[in-house]
């Protein structure tokens, strides 16, 4: 029953070299390596320390790339998993009409003033209207410094250069602001330790009476090990949305963004990669990832290895496919592979038109659906999968759901799934590029204006499973909106 | 409030934190010295930010003198503060003044970490103790920095000497240096603009402030310092070995050590590049700062364990 599913996994495996896989022994210089490594960087001890034991639970039995040594596969494992902790890209600002309010603060000397003038600079670049607000009274010229970036970059800056009430001093900047038909309006906060007890009641103050709809927590890329504390301190005062970090041009390695985002939980938004107005980059998880682990020359080796690896798998699913032996274990295969940003994935990627899918299969709860799936075209014979269209009748169509423990009518959705896929793919064989771009473009507007359509079904309601913490943050993200809507 | 409470105070939070853990560690009773207990050893070290060599080599040696042996939590805090103390000495004198006229102090750092504010707690002492001061705002970069430091000069009532924002700073440097000399002021501090150690034109301005300065007085600057924030994790050590290299640091202030951070990198720092801490930032008013004492600095950290 399983011939042709082990003939395609031996095929799949002969590009391995004789490594085998990883195991706990061949892993130890590799994983060292990695601690060392990241605790360097500066991550956190804790952060680190879970870390290593996810990777090597992960790790354990996963096949060595051809080409590669146990530890450098080690490292390019750890590498994704760096990637996928740092989280999605976000640099959106996620404005909406009328006054919105940025606020930044963090410890002193992180970089709140300057940044805040940067991202006013981008916003008017934007040709979104932005001001400024001077609302640290604290400092000795820090109303100075902000009014002459302000005056830099040609944005307005509220100052108030005989109050002590910075509460005051931020609300009377929202109603300048509000006369002055400005969209975003930056509040620049005096820097504070996580710690002090008096400004961090100023702070929440401020975040409760001008209720800001987005609040950067500004840290600075050369934080080490304390980074947990400031963090967690800011994120219990305060609604946190978004981190930006600071002064990322030098050579220091940034772990300490694995801390924060590890306590907050929130998006990185930004980069600072300089003293100049315009030094604000988008956060890129990837270089991100590859910065703290260090190891630049490992994990080049390793993608390389990867993509080999995942160019020869989609050769060989291709020339199947031109033979008429795409089966329901090649789906199969595909389908598992996409869920791993695999062939499917990456062809899709080459095309471009990977954005759309990642859509697509976002809020899937892939992996209980590839069970699913898995246990159906398990229960079915060669020769059901070989031809599972012609083969598969009423009768047998219930036979494998009994088996598989689904309901007949998924058995029948998995097998129009496949139908489109080899039609797909077999199309797409006989194709040149341009033609296959044009194919896979069409396919993508029609799941597009159809998600609840064939190659992947997005459910409603059920989504991915959230985490305490994140549940938590959309709590207060949800009260903070209903706050925001009682203003306006 | 004298120094060492001063400086207990700063490390309140510090000692705090490392009193449970160590607490938890060496139960009274003793515990047996294991793979775990190790492990958890080098939590504590790490955390402080002294690096994972510097962490390595003290586990090591408790691995190596006590493994399988039950320990006293006296035995191995013993063991902790003699290699800390033998790592952090440093020399007797803060401040080498000059045998004659102005003694030059030249402050210098990365982006943020309180140079400024510290030149600013530096006059303020020196004023306290009778001696004239000349300040230099050789920070011509960023915005508002001389303005900063000129309102410290009229809070301390200290002489300042500013340049045009965009002038050289090595310029300004000299003028501060010839107002010191002229004046018969006892010391001149001169601010530079932060810098990443890593830029290489600004660290090469950095050495020619340096050099002006030299050029003026033979033996000045008698103090080049780093300022180096307590928050800083591994990058202080290429921080201090950086500015080393471009303007021979004598001794570093390690500033906002009263926030949670342990500033652990100085032990890492002392260990590779050898640079002494000579103060301690305890906050951001211009009396908030300490002398650094290693014994005292280790003490305070273990005080009420041991
Ligand atoms: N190299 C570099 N320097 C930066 C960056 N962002 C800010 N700085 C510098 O860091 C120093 C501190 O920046 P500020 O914007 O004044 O920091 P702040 O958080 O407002 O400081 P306080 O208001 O005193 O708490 C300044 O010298 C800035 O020029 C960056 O991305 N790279
Ligand atoms: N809590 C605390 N804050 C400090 C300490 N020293 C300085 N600060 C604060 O840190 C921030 C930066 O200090 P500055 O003195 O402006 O730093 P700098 O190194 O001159 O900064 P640049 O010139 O921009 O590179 C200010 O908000 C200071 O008030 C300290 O010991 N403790
Ligand atoms: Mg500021
Ligand atoms: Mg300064």
């Amino acid at each position: 029953m399983f011939d042709s599913l082990q003939e395609n996994l031996s095929s799949a495996f002969r590009s391995l070299a004789g490594r085998g896989k990883l195991t706990e022994a061949n892993m130890r210089e590799g994983l060292e390596q990695v601690q060392t490594a990241l605790l360097e960087a500066d991550v956190s001890f804790k952060v680190v320390r879970e870390f290593m034991q996810r990777i090597t639970e992960q790790a354990v039995g996963e096949r060595v790339l051809k080409s590669l040594k146990p530890n450098e596969m080690v490292m390019g494992i750890v590498h994704q998993e760096l990637i996928r902790l740092m989280g999605e890209t976000d640099s959106e600002l996620n404005l909406h009409s009328g006054l919105n309010i940025l606020m930044l603060c963090g410890l002193q000397g992180s970089g709140k003033t300057t940044t805040c003038a940067k991202l006013a600079r981008l916003l008017k670049k934007r040709s979104v209207k932005p001001m400024l607000a001077a609302a640290d009274l604290q400092r000795p010229a820090a109303i100075e410094q902000l009014r002459v970036l302000g005056e830099q970059i040609g944005v307005p800056v509220y100052t108030d250069f005989d109050s002590k009430d910075p509460v005051k001093v931020c609300r009377a900047a929202v109603t300048e602001a509000k006369s002055k038909d400005v969209d975003v309006l930056i509040l620049d906060t005096a820097g504070r330790l996580a710690i002090d007890q008096e400004l961090m009641t100023e702070l929440s103050n401020i975040d409760k009476q001008v209720e800001p709809d987005q609040v950067y927590l500004v840290v600075d890329g050369m934080t080490g090990q304390d980074a947990v504390n400031s963090a967690q301190g800011f994120n219990d005062a305060l609604e946190l949305n978004g981190v930006i970090m600071t002064k990322l041009d030098g050579d220091a390695r940034g772990g300490a963004i694995l801390s924060v985002r590890e306590v907050t939980g929130v998006p990185v938004k930004f980069i600072g990669t300089g003293e100049k107005i315009d030094e604000l980059d988008d956060f890129s998880p990837e270089r991100m990832a590859g910065r703290i682990l260090g190891q630049g020359d490992i994990v080049g080796l390793f993608k390389k290895a990867q993509e080999e690896f995942d160019q020869e798998e989609a050769v060989r699913a291709e020339e199947r496919l031109r033979k008429g032996e795409f089966t329901l274990d090649d789906f199969r295969k595909q389908m598992s592979q996409v869920t791993k940003l695999g062939p499917m994935q990456k062809v899709m990627g080459m095309l471009g038109l990977d954005g759309g899918m990642q859509e697509m299969l976002d809020g899937v709860d892939t992996e209980k659906d590839m069970r699913r799936m898995f246990g159906i075209i398990d229960s079915m014979t060669p020769e059901e999968k070989r031809n599972p269209k012609q083969a598969i009748d009423q009768s047998r169509r219930r036979r494998i759901a009994e088996g598989a423990g689904v309901a007949p009518s998924e058995v029948k959705g998995l097998i129009e799934q496949y139908d489109t896929l080899a039609s797909v793919m077999k199309q797409m064989s006989g194709m040149g590029m341009r033609d296959r771009m044009r194919m896979a473009r069409q396919m993508q507007t029609d799941a597009m204006a159809n998600p609840a359509g064939q190659l992947a079904k997005k459910k409603q309601g059920t989504g991915k499973r959230l985490s305490p913490k994140e549940k938590a943050r959309l709590k207060k993200q949800r009260a903070k909106e209903r706050r925001r809507a009682k203003r306006k | 409030m004298g120094l060492f409470d001063k400086l207990k105070k700063g490390l309140a939070k510090t000692t705090q934190l490392l009193k449970t853990d160590v607490r938890d560690i060496f139960k009274s009773e003793g515990r047996l010295v294991d793979d775990e207990l190790l492990d958890e050893l080098l939590e504590l070290l790490v955390k402080t930010d002294m690096g994972i060599q510097s962490a390595q080599q003290v586990v090591s040696r408790v691995r190596t003198e006590r493994r399988g042996r039950v320990v006293q939590m006296d035995d191995i805090l013993a063991d902790f503060k003699e290699e800390l103390r033998s790592l952090l000495a440093q020399p007797e004198e803060p401040i080498r003044f000059a045998a004659s006229g102005p003694t030059v102090i030249m402050v210098a750092g990365v982006n943020g970490t309180g140079k400024t504010t510290s030149i600013a707690k530096l006059a303020h002492m020196f004023t306290a103790e009778g001696k004239k001061v000349v300040l230099g705002a050789a920070d011509t970069f960023r915005a508002a920095a001389v303005n900063q430091l000129t309102i410290w000069a009229e809070r301390l009532g200290v002489e300042i000497v500013t340049g045009e924002a965009g002038s050289d700073p090595a310029s300004v440097a000299h003028r501060a240096v010839a107002t010191a000399l002229e004046q018969g002021a006892d010391v001149c501090i001169v601010d530079t603009a932060g810098r990443l150690q890593t830029q290489q034109n600004l660290m090469k301005e950095l050495t020619k402030i340096h050099r002006v300065i030299r050029n003026q007085i033979p033996e000045a600057p008698h103090e080049a310092l780093l300022v180096l924030d307590a928050t800083t994790g591994q990058n202080g050590i290429s921080q201090a070995s950086h500015f080393t290299e471009a303007i021979d640091c004598t001794g570093i202030v390690l500033a906002k050590l009263d926030g949670t951070a342990k500033g652990g990198v100085v032990v890492a720092i002392r260990q590779t590049v050898g640079l002494p801490v000579k103060y301690i930032g305890l906050g951001e008013k211009p009396e908030d700062l300490a002398l650094f004492v290693p014994d005292e600095f280790v003490e305070a950290l273990f005080e009420e364990v041991a």
